[in-house]
């Protein structure tokens, strides 16, 4: 058994483990025994990872494994990681981890179908195989409906059958795009890898065919991504869902998307990328400017950060779309820099909300006199969203920008510039949220009795504090471990498609 | 000289038919005393078909071959067709265990389970018939011994409402489907399947009469816009019998139209004619089910309408291939029994399900299901794993057999077609989706009282919880039945 299917068995564990015991002390046991165990494979994954490729283990992905499962069909659960995937396991198992503390009075169904969440992350990032990936990543969408439905806040019901419809209506979408891409390419393999590559019985896809699988591709994963117009689950999604959930699905979910677009829909059909890329370079534009200025006139703090992911993974999208180098390492580290900052910040909200009960930023105020812990980690948080140097969010986004200005015509030039405003609006709607909630007076006696976080809450804090801290100070450790990754499929997509 | 040896090939046949004289014998002998129930309301019908299941399964001969001049065909697939029918009935005689426990039924519970033989008997014949009249016979079997099932509350208003309602369109769509069988007769000169070929001057005769015949079987099958008939019915019926209807009933007869197409009408234009017609019946049945389903408030009405958008799936199978491709694999059959093994296991459970609950509170309305989580958690949560798998879920098994049913279609060059069929999907998932807010978020004053189920419903569900989880994991179930279509064909 490869080593890199542990990723999913210790979820399968943790579920049937969660089923069996008893007893909210029982379930946190497993649950944190479990999340440490999983968050620990992926840094041993990451250092064994760039070990093997420092001693020069040069192939495409590393530790693959392929079993047969449905064979008639060619559908093989194969295995595999490159930089990016370790990257993105590394992101996860930090977010369930925080995730599980944030958690911590939950009950056991809950805990059930987070684990089953996460069970279809790991797995979605480990594939290499289409038919794989695709059910992991339904996997991890269907548990969004229950965890908010019956967890969430707010109109939960509407929120979670909108945000299951629309996730699921992009999946409709990548189910016809998949079996484009498999049949177009000879019907002969689902292997990622030999598709792009065209060995293993894969030919090169009909450019014809491509211009219709691709578009399909792109809007099945970008839905996810926060593609506009495709986005609109996720404002009500998020601001409905329990405050891990919304770690967790703005954390790592919404990167699924990215991944997707840019390790099957890009990578497998690079001359409409080539061709097509124009269309969807608008559209994330207009994710990004807009996601942004509608972040500015949102009042529930939960709101404000779910169009500031609009904006942030329209980003992702945009650099990707950029195709080269610099911008594909800036949108992978961006994913990751994005992952983390919003899941602190929805951890803080839910905590702060946990206290005051309310998260309209018209009724708080001097926040940072009572809980100084919380507040000082929403300023370390909105100043990492607006990119302050020397945390995560300034590495990402430098990166892609300077990666976008790479490409001397109008169109993207103009693009990149007004891409670039939107740095401008976070830091309006950052600032202005910041210095109502925290600063000030505060006007509402109940709040001046509130407590501060407790260690149990502290904890994820302060990890994922240190986290966003480090991508920002050592950032070429980041960029080493992407750009493995990126810069083969980068070159490949430039290759068949210059 | 006849040769009497040939009756063995009909084991299977032979096999049920013995289970169904044993089960009249022992209804004769022991069920004196109708107070008690006599020697049915033990296990004994369960145990016989299980055996029969066990028996059908074993002694797997993986080539095809004939009886009877022709009239009788088998292949390695129609076993396994057939065991799945059989699984079918079995988890049927499951449920039914506490209903015909109910005082008005106690008299007559041996004639629910031969009734029920029967018809399974008339599947079995429609399943090998290589002749158009032996189908004929078979169906008929099959169809009218069912009035009674859907009547079996015969004092029950809407019950025999609804058999008179059966009886009527399925006499009419027999009649329909004779007098197109009749045609072709008249355009080829043979009933034999793999003997019809067509007359160049009458072939508007043949369609004339292959449009018929798909208007038969739409009728069995419950296909737009000929399935008036189903929400009625599967409301009246006794919810056992429904899900009867709804599984064996419609998956028997969804695998004989795709074996009689892929015999009888491969050759040339008939082919692209009938492919035609199930392109736009296909779109209808899954489209108009999916909007009428969400507007229903009785759950046995809702699953007719999601029955009804599943038969438009499983017809999908006989789009992806009705012969061997270059490789010799049979995609489209192999899709096509895999989702019905899966539907089969999912429809069912859901069925146990909704039985149970209504059989200890008497309520059947969606929001009656309001809660339900709350009072009957494990009961709550099978349901929510049917209703999954029905969806297309995964990891559950219906994600897998919609994924290659899709597959076959969309490798058959039915693109369009794949694409509104998955959207429809999502349509599909939105009132599967009404069904699980009920159980789990909507709150209600007056929930389904707390209870335990019977051993008997146990497991039923234990075996279609078992089919939902594993059919779709377990890969060697769709690479075995993908090895034997290659030679079922």
């Amino acid at each position: 058994m490869n080593f890199l299917s542990i990723f999913v068995l210790i979820p399968l564990v943790m579920l049937l483990a969660l089923w069996l015991v008893k007893g909210q002390k029982a379930i946190r046991t497993v649950m944190v025994t479990g999340s440490t165990a999983l968050l620990a494979m992926a840094v041993y994954l990451t250092v064994a990872f760039l070990t093997d490729r420092a001693a020069g283990a040069d192939a495409e992905m590393l530790y693959t494994a392929s079993f047969a499962w449905f064979e008639p069909l060619h559908i093989y659960y194969s295995v595999g990681v490159d930089g990016i995937s370790v990257a993105m396991l590394l992101l996860s198992g930090v977010i369930v981890f925080t995730g599980t503390f944030v958690s911590w009075d939950m009950c056991k169904e809950y805990f059930l179908w987070f684990t089953l969440l996460s069970l279809g992350v790991f797995g979605f990032f480990i594939s290499v195989d289409m038919f794989t990936m695709f059910m992991f990543y339904e996997v991890a969408l269907i548990p969004m409906y229950l965890l908010i439905g019956v967890w969430g806040t707010g109109k939960k019901e509407y929120s979670a059958m909108k945000l299951t419809l629309m996730l699921m209506g992009g999946s409709a979408f990548l189910m016809c795009g998949i079996f484009g891409i498999f049949y177009g390419a000879g019907g002969q393999t689902m292997n990622l890898v030999e598709i792009a590559n065209h060995t293993g019985g894969a030919h090169a896809i009909k450019l014809s065919e491509q211009m219709v699988w691709f578009p399909m591709t792109f809007v099945g994963f970008g839905v996810l991504g926060a593609l506009f117009p495709f986005h609109t689950w996720s404002p009500d999604g998020h601001a409905s869902a329990p405050t891990a959930v919304s770690m967790l699905h703005a954390g790592v979910l919404m990167k699924l998307g990215g991944y997707g677009c840019f390790r099957i829909a890009m990578y497998l059909m690079p001359e409409a990328t080539h061709e097509l890329a124009w269309i969807f370079l608008i559209l994330t534009g207009i994710s990004v400017v807009y996601g942004a200025f509608s972040a500015c006139v949102q009042t529930d703090l939960k709101y404000i950060n779910a169009y500031s992911s609009v904006s942030h993974c329209g980003l992702v999208l945009f650099a990707l779309l950029m195709i080269n180098e610099t911008a594909c390492s800036g949108a992978i580290i961006q994913m990751l820099s994005h992952g983390l900052m919003t899941a602190l910040f929805f951890a803080l909200i839910g905590m702060i909300y946990g206290r005051t009960h309310t998260r309209d930023i018209r009724e708080l105020s001097g926040l940072m006199r009572i809980m100084p812990f919380l507040a000082v980690g929403y300023v370390i948080a909105g100043l990492g969203n607006l990119g302050l140097p020397g945390l995560s969010g300034f590495v990402a986004e430098m990166t892609i920008f300077v990666g976008a200005f790479q490409h001397a015509d109008t169109f993207h030039r103009v693009l990149t510039i007004l891409a670039c405003s939107s740095i401008v609006t976070t830091a309006v709607y950052i600032l202005r949220m910041v210095g109502k909630i925290l600063y000030g007076k505060c006007t509402n006696e109940h709040h001046l009795a509130l407590t501060d976080a407790t260690l149990v809450e502290r904890f994820p804090v302060v990890v994922l504090i240190c986290c966003i801290a480090a991508i920002g100070l050592a950032p070429f450790f980041v960029s080493h471990l992407v750009n493995g990754g990126v810069v083969p499929i980068v070159n490949h997509i430039l290759a068949v498609a210059g | 000289m006849t040769n009497y040896t040939e009756f063995l090939y009909m084991h299977e046949e032979l096999g049920l038919l013995a289970v169904i004289l044993l089960l009249f014998v022992c209804d004769l002998l022991f069920c004196k005393d109708s107070k008690r129930g006599g020697v049915y309301n033990t296990a004994l019908p369960v145990i016989l078909l299980g055996i029969l299941t066990a028996f059908n399964l074993l002694p797997l001969s993986n080539l095809p071959f004939e009886a009877l001049g022709g009239m009788y065909h088998h292949t390695p697939m129609d076993t396994i067709v057939k065991s799945t029918l059989n699984i079918g009935t079995l988890v049927t005689f499951l449920m039914a265990h506490k209903w015909l426990a109910r005082p008005e039924n106690l008299v007559k519970q041996g004639e629910f389970y031969i009734v029920t033989l029967f018809t399974l008997l008339g599947m079995y014949f429609m399943i090998s018939s290589g002749h158009f009249l032996m189908f004929f016979i078979g169906l008929e079997l099959a169809s009218i011994p069912m009035v009674a099932l859907v009547s079996f509350d015969k004092y029950r208003y809407e019950s025999a409402e609804a058999g008179a309602k059966y009886i009527l369109l399925a006499l009419f769509s027999s009649a329909l489907l004779l007098y197109g069988v009749s045609l072709i007769y008249a355009a080829t000169g043979s009933l034999y399947f793999n003997q019809i070929w067509p007359d160049a001057s009458s072939s508007w005769l043949l369609l004339c009469g292959l449009s018929l015949f798909l208007a038969g079987m739409g009728f069995k099958i419950s296909l737009v816009p000929f399935h008036l008939w189903t929400a009625d019915t599967y409301e009246g019926a006794p919810t056992v019998v429904t899900g009867y209807l709804s599984v064996v009933s419609k998956g028997s007869a969804a695998f004989v139209l795709l074996v009689v197409l892929a015999k009888a009408f491969t050759f040339g234009g008939v082919k692209l004619d009938w492919q035609v017609a199930l392109f736009w019946v296909i779109i209808a049945s899954i489209t108009l089910a999916n909007l009428f389903a969400i507007r229903q408030s009785n759950l046995k009405r809702f699953m007719a309408y999601s029955a009804i958008s599943q038969a438009g799936y499983l017809v999908l199978g006989i789009m992806g291939g009705t012969e061997p491709a270059a490789d010799g694999s049979a995609q489209g059959m192999t899709a096509l029994v895999f989702y019905l093994l899966v539907y089969l296991a999912a429809n069912m459970g859901a069925f146990a399900v909704i039985n149970v609950v209504e059989q200890n509170s008497g309520k059947l309305a969606i929001k009656d299901y309001n809660g339900l989580y709350g009072t009957n958690p494990k009961l709550a949560f099978l349901m929510t794993l049917c209703l999954f798998s029905l969806a297309g879920i995964p990891p559950f098994a219906g994600f897998f057999s919609k994924f290659f049913i899709f597959m076959a279609a969309f490798n058959a060059g039915f693109k369009v077609l794949v694409f509104i069929a998955l959207v429809n999907t999502i349509i599909s998932l939105y009132y599967y989706l009404l069904i699980v807010k009920a159980m789990y978020i909507s709150k209600s004053d007056t929930p389904v009282a707390t209870f335990k189920s019977d051993g008997y419903t146990r497991a039923a569900l234990a075996i279609c919880t078992a089919g939902v989880l594993l059919l779709g994991i377990a890969g060697w179930v769709y690479n075995y039945l993908d090895s034997i279509a290659k030679v079922s064909l």
